[in-house]
C-alpha cells in the first residue's frame, strides 16, 4: 500500500474534521440547506463524520417561497431519509411581520432579502455556528474568505479582521450573540463537487439534468416561466431543453442549454465549460464589482 | 434513486479523472516581482480561468486605464485591494491537469503581512519564491525563503523571471543560482529547486522554452506535477488526537464507543496496541472506521473513527499513540512563534493555547530571542514580540500538551495562541526542542526551565539550582519478593553517600499509613499506585530523588505514573526488576507465596493475580548482581 489519498478523499477528509471541530466545540450549530448540490454534499458529508450517530444538529432552509418545486420536494425527501430536523425560515413571513419590504416590478427578487430572515433565525433559535456550501471558487470574495468565519452580533462580516487561519487549527471561539458561519467545502471546486456526487452516487433534484422547460431570454440568461416573474413587454416564451447548474431563487437563477441527463454527461460538461457558474447563472452577483463582498458585509450566506 | 452512468466507459473516466492527488502550494510576492502574471499564467494554461472572470479583469483594467490586463485582479478580490492596487489577505485559487489537483495559497510580499505569509505557508507542500532576475537575491526574497524554512514547508521553487530582460542568459542564471543555494544551505528545506522562466512570454511555465537551451530542468508546471510530496508525511510515528466520542443513541448502537479524529501521524490498523494520553491506559485498536466505511488501515490525512477494546475513560483532546513510540507529554515547551496582533506579546503574558483538539491556558515564561526574518540572525535579550515578529518563547501551560517537535510532525508540532478577552488568533507556533517517542522526558527535562504554574512562589529552576539538586523518580517495579526494595535501598545508600538527596517509598511501608485504606483489587491496585506516583512526584519536585518500589502489576497504572510525573516535567524511569516467579517464592521471606498457593490470601501478584510485564522499560534487571544492578540504575538516571 502506498498510504495515498486522492484529491476529493483528501477533501472529503478535510471538510469531515471540520465538521467535527465545530460539534465538538459549538453548543448549537446548524446546516444550511438548500437542497442544491453544494448542500447536498454537505450533508452527506455530516452523515458520514457522525454515523453511526445521527448528525448532532438539525438542518436549516431559508425559504424565499420562490423556489422550484422539484427541490422542495427533494429537500423534504432528504431530510427525512436522515432522519434529522429541519426548520424553514420563511422570508414570506419575514414580510408579513414587516421585517423587510419586498420588492417590486418585473426584476424583483427575494434575494437580498434571505439576509434578514436568515439572521433573524440564527438569533431566535440561537445557533452559535453555521454550515454553508460556499467554495472559494464559486466568487472572488468567497475566495478570501476563511473557512471558519466569524461574524458579530449583527450578523456581519469584516474582510479586513478575519482571524489568520493556520494549519487545521480552527479558533472558533465567539462571545455570547456572535456566531460562527462555516464552511467545510471552502476548497472544493464545482467540478469537485459533480465528481464527488457521481462518486457517491448521490441524488439531486431533478433540475440538474436536462428536461424541456418553458423559459424566456433577459440579460442574456435564460429563465423559466413562473408565477414568480413577470414578462416585460418584449420577452417571447418558448421551450428548450435546459438545466440548472445553480439553484436558488426562480426570480434570479438562470437555465443552461444542455442534453446532459445523466451525471457523467454532467460531469464532462462542467469539465468543458468555459464560464463560471454564478457568471452564467446567477442574475444577484452582477449587481455591482462588489456585489458579493456587500452582501456578505450584511450578512448573507 | 441516483442516474445511472451510461455506459462503463464514461464512468470509467469519471473516475480516472478523480484519481488526481493534492499539491498545496503557497506563493509570496509583490505586483512587480511578476507573481501574479505567474499564477495568471498557470491558471490560463490549465483553463481555470474562465471567459467570464477575464473579461471582468479586462473591462476593469480598462476601465482604470492600465493599458494591460491585470491578472491580479483575479487574485486581489477584496475592495479594498483592488481600490489600493496590493495584495492585503490570503486568496485561494485552484487549477487541475489530469495529473493533479492544486491549491494555490496566494498570499502578500510585504515585510507588513508577515502573519499572512505564514497563514498561507501553514498547511503548503511546496512554495514559490519569485526573483527578478535583473535584481537577484533581494532582501524579500530571503524573507520569503526563510517562512517557507520556519514553517517546514519541505519543497521550495525558486523561480528566476523575468529572463528575457537579461536575454535568456546562462551565466546570469548561475550567478543567482550560487546565491541562492549559499544562503539556502541555511535553510531547512530538503529540497530546493531553481527554474528560469519568463512568465509574460510563459517561458518554462507551462511549455519548456526554446530559447534557453541550456536548461536542462523540467519547466515549473511539469515540476509541480511530478514533485513527490506523499513522502513528506510522518508515516512512522502514530498519532490521532481524539476531536470527538460518537455515541450513537439509537438502541441498535447503544454500546457503539467510537473516537473520531483526523489521523496525525503513522498508520493505524485494528489489533494495534495503543495507549492513550494522557495516562488514560493501554487497550488496542478493535475497528477503523473511514468515511467510506470499515478500513484496514487509518493514515493521515485521513478522518477515521477508532474503535478500542477496552472502555477506557477518553475525551476529546486525548492522543492515541503507540506504547513504544509516543509524544511527549509536558506542561512546559519553546516554540518559535509569528506574533500577529497589534499588542505586543511580554513574558508573563498569558494567552490560550489551543493544540490539535486540546484548548489550555498557557503563560509566557521567557522571550528566549527575536529572530530577524530577513537575514534569520538571532537577538537575545528581547523581551517582547511585536505584530509580525518572529521570535523563540518558552510557555509554561495549565494542563499537559502531547506534542511533538514541529520539524518531526506539523500537526502535532503547532498551536495557535488566543486571546481570551477578544477570542482573536494572535499567533502562531511551532514546537522547538522536544523529540518524540518513550525517552521523551530526557529532552523536557534537559530544554524546559521547569517554569511552575504557580508564578508567585518559588521555582522548581530556582530551589533546584539554589539547593544544587535535580529531582527524580524512579519506579522499581516486579513481583513480590523480586528484590525490588533490596536494590532501592541500595540505590538510595549510594546516592545519599555522595550527598544527592534521595528517599524511598516502600509499598508495603505505604500500606500503613498513606495507603492504609485500600485493598487488593484491581482498582484499589490502581488508587495504590496514583498515590504513590503523586507522593514520588512531590519529593522529585522538591529536588529529591524518590524511589518507589511497588509491585505495580498493570502496565496502565505504570504509564499513569509516567504520565503524573512527565505532565509535569520530570524525569521518570521504569526499573523491571525481573526475577523468574520460581525464584521470588524460593525467596519468599514473608511466607506470602506458600500461603497465597495455600489459599490463604487471595490476589496474590504472580499466583491468582497477573503481573503484565513492562513494555518499555528503561532498566531491566535479570540475573545481575545487586551492585551490578545499582550500577545499571544510576547510568541510567544520569544526574
Amino acid at each position: 500500500m502506498n498510504y495515498e489519498l486522492t484529491h476529493l478523499r483528501t477533501l472529503e477528509s478535510e471538510a469531515i474534521y471540520v465538521m467535527r471541530e465545530v460539534a465538538a466545540e459549538r453548543e448549537r450549530p446548524v446546516l444550511l440547506f438548500s437542497g442544491g448540490k453544494d448542500s447536498i454534499v454537505l450533508l452527506h458529508l455530516a452523515h458520514k463524520a457522525f454515523r453511526p450517530a445521527s448528525i448532532p444538529f438539525p438542518v436549516m432552509h431559508v425559504d424565499t417561497g420562490h423556489n422550484f418545486p422539484e427541490v422542495i420536494e427533494f429537500r423534504d425527501r432528504r431530510v427525512a431519509e436522515l432522519g434529522v430536523d429541519l426548520i424553514v425560515a420563511s422570508v414570506q413571513e419575514s414580510i408579513d411581520r414587516g421585517r423587510v419590504v419586498e420588492e417590486t416590478g418585473p426584476r424583483a427578487s427575494r434575494n437580498r432579502l434571505q439576509t434578514v430572515t436568515l439572521l433573524d433565525a440564527i438569533a431566535e433559535h440561537g445557533f452559535d455556528a453555521a454550515f454553508g456550501g460556499a467554495r472559494r471558487d464559486e466568487e472572488r470574495a468567497r475566495a478570501k474568505e476563511r473557512i471558519m468565519s466569524f461574524r458579530d452580533e449583527d450578523g456581519q462580516w469584516d474582510p479586513k479582521a478575519q482571524r489568520p487561519e493556520l494549519w487545521n487549527l480552527y479558533n472558533g471561539r465567539i462571545h455570547r450573540g456572535e456566531h460562527a458561519r462555516v464552511f467545510p467545502l471552502s476548497n472544493w471546486t464545482e467540478l469537485d463537487v459533480w465528481r464527488y456526487i457521481a462518486v457517491e452516487e448521490l441524488e439531486v433534484p431533478s433540475i440538474y439534468f436536462a428536461h424541456p422547460r418553458k423559459v424566456f431570454r433577459r440579460d442574456g440568461m435564460l429563465y423559466a416561466v413562473s408565477p414568480y416573474v413577470q414578462l416585460l413587454e418584449d420577452e417571447e416564451p418558448f421551450e428548450t431543453s435546459v438545466r440548472y447548474r445553480t439553484v436558488g431563487d426562480m426570480s434570479c437563477t438562470g437555465a443552461v442549454r444542455s442534453d446532459a441527463d445523466t451525471l457523467p454527461t454532467v460531469v464532462a460538461e462542467i469539465a468543458a465549460t468555459r464560464i463560471t457558474e454564478r457568471g452564467e447563472t446567477r442574475a444577484d452577483d452582477r449587481a455591482s464589482e462588489a456585489a458579493m463582498e456587500d452582501r456578505k458585509r450584511e450578512g448573507y450566506f | 434513486m441516483p442516474r445511472e452512468a451510461d455506459g462503463n466507459g464514461a464512468r470509467a473516466d469519471l473516475l480516472a479523472d478523480a484519481q488526481a492527488d493534492l499539491l498545496r502550494i503557497a506563493t509570496a510576492g509583490s505586483v512587480d516581482d511578476g507573481k501574479s502574471t505567474l499564477i495568471g499564467r498557470l491558471l490560463y494554461d490549465s483553463k481555470a480561468i474562465f471567459a467570464d472572470q477575464m473579461a471582468h479583469i479586462e473591462e476593469v483594467s480598462r476601465r482604470r486605464g492600465d493599458g494591460y490586463v491585470d491578472l491580479a485582479l483575479l487574485t486581489d478580490g477584496l475592495r479594498a485591494e483592488r481600490e489600493q492596487g496590493i495584495t492585503i489577505d490570503v486568496a485561494y485559487r485552484f487549477f487541475a491537469t489530469p495529473r493533479r489537483t492544486f491549491i494555490i495559497a496566494d498570499t502578500p510580499g510585504h515585510e507588513r503581512y508577515t502573519r499572512n505569509m505564514v497563514t498561507g505557508a501553514s498547511t503548503a507542500d511546496l512554495s514559490i519564491v519569485l526573483i527578478d532576475a535583473r535584481k537577484g537575491v533581494l532582501e524579500q526574497s530571503r524573507r520569503h525563503a526563510f517562512i517557507a524554512s520556519l514553517l517546514r514547508i519541505p519543497h521550495l521553487v525558486v523561480c528566476v523571471n523575468k529572463m528575457d530582460l537579461v536575454g535568456y542568459d546562462q551565466a546570469h542564471f548561475a550567478a543567482i543560482e550560487d546565491e541562492v543555494r549559499a544562503f539556502g544551505a541555511r535553510l531547512e528545506v530538503p529540497d530546493v529547486t531553481l527554474i528560469p522562466i519568463s512568465a509574460l512570454h510563459g517561458d518554462n511555465v507551462v511549455e519548456r522554452s526554446q530559447r534557453m537551451p541550456w536548461y536542462e530542468g523540467p519547466p515549473l508546471l511539469y515540476h509541480l506535477e511530478h514533485v513527490h510530496v506523499s513522502a513528506d508525511r510522518n508515516l512512522v510515528d502514530v498519532r490521532f488526537p481524539i476531536q470527538h466520542a460518537i455515541r450513537p443513541r439509537d438502541p441498535e448502537h447503544h454500546d457503539f464507543r467510537g473516537y473520531a479524529g483526523q489521523v496525525a501521524g503513522g498508520v493505524l490498523r485494528p489489533g494495534d496496541d495503543v495507549v492513550v494520553l494522557p495516562g488514560r491506559g493501554r487497550t488496542r485498536i478493535a475497528a477503523l472506521d473511514g468515511p467510506e466505511g470499515p478500513v484496514d488501515a487509518a493514515f493521515p490525512p485521513m478522518s477515521v473513527v477508532v474503535r478500542l477494546e477496552d472502555e477506557l475513560d477518553v475525551s476529546r483532546g486525548d492522543v492515541i499513540a503507540r506504547p513504544h513510540n509516543r509524544p511527549a507529554v509536558t506542561r512546559s515547551l519553546e516554540a518559535h512563534i509569528c506574533w500577529m496582533t497589534d499588542a505586543p506579546l511580554h513574558q508573563g503574558d498569558r494567552y490560550l493555547v489551543k493544540h490539535t483538539t486540546r484548548t489550555v491556558r498557557a503563560r509566557i515564561a521567557e522571550v528566549v530571542n527575536r529572530i530577524d526574518v530577513n537575514g534569520g540572525s538571532r537577538h537575545h535579550g528581547a523581551t517582547e514580540l511585536g505584530l509580525n515578529d518572529i521570535g523563540k518563547v518558552s510557555i509554561s501551560l495549565s494542563a499537559p500538551l502531547m506534542v511533538d517537535a514541529y520539524a518531526r510532525n506539523r500537526t502535532m508540532g503547532s498551536l495557535i495562541f488566543i486571546d481570551e478577552a477578544t477570542n482573536e488568533t494572535v499567533g502562531a507556533g511551532m514546537i522547538s526542542g522536544v523529540e518524540a517517542g518513550t525517552d521523551a522526558w530526557k529532552t523536557s527535562v534537559a530544554r524546559s526551565p521547569d517554569v511552575v504554574w504557580d508564578a508567585g512562589g518559588l521555582t522548581r529552576e530556582r530551589r533546584w539550582s539554589a539547593l544544587g539538586v535535580r529531582g527524580a523518580t524512579v519506579w522499581f517495579t516486579g513481583l513480590p519478593s523480586s528484590g525490588k526494595s533490596t536494590i532501592a535501598a541500595a540505590v538510595e545508600e549510594r546516592l545519599v553517600a555522595a550527598g544527592i538527596p534521595a528517599y524511598r517509598i516502600d509499598g508495603d511501608n505505604l500500606r500503613h499509613g498513606l495507603t492504609g485504606d485500600l485493598g487488593f483489587d484491581a482498582d484499589a491496585r490502581a488508587e495504590n499506585v496514583r498515590r504513590a506516583a503523586e507522593a514520588a512526584r512531590l519529593l522529585a519536585d522538591s529536588g529529591t530523588v524518590a524511589l518507589v518500589s511497588l509491585v505495580s502489576p498493570y502496565e496502565s497504572d505504570r504509564e499513569r505514573a509516567r504520565s503524573i510525573h512527565t505532565g509535569d516535567g520530570l524525569p521518570f524511569l521504569v526499573v523491571f526488576v525481573d526475577t523468574p516467579p520460581e525464584e521470588c517464592a524460593r525467596r519468599d521471606p514473608k511466607g506470602l507465596y506458600a500461603r497465597a498457593r495455600a489459599g490463604e490470601i487471595t490476589g496474590f501478584t504472580g499466583v491468582d493475580d497477573p503481573y503484565e510485564r513492562p513494555e518499555a522499560p528503561d532498566v531491566v534487571i535479570a540475573s545481575d548482581s545487586v551492585e551490578a544492578a545499582v550500577e545499571k540504575v544510576l547510568a541510567q538516571l544520569a544526574l
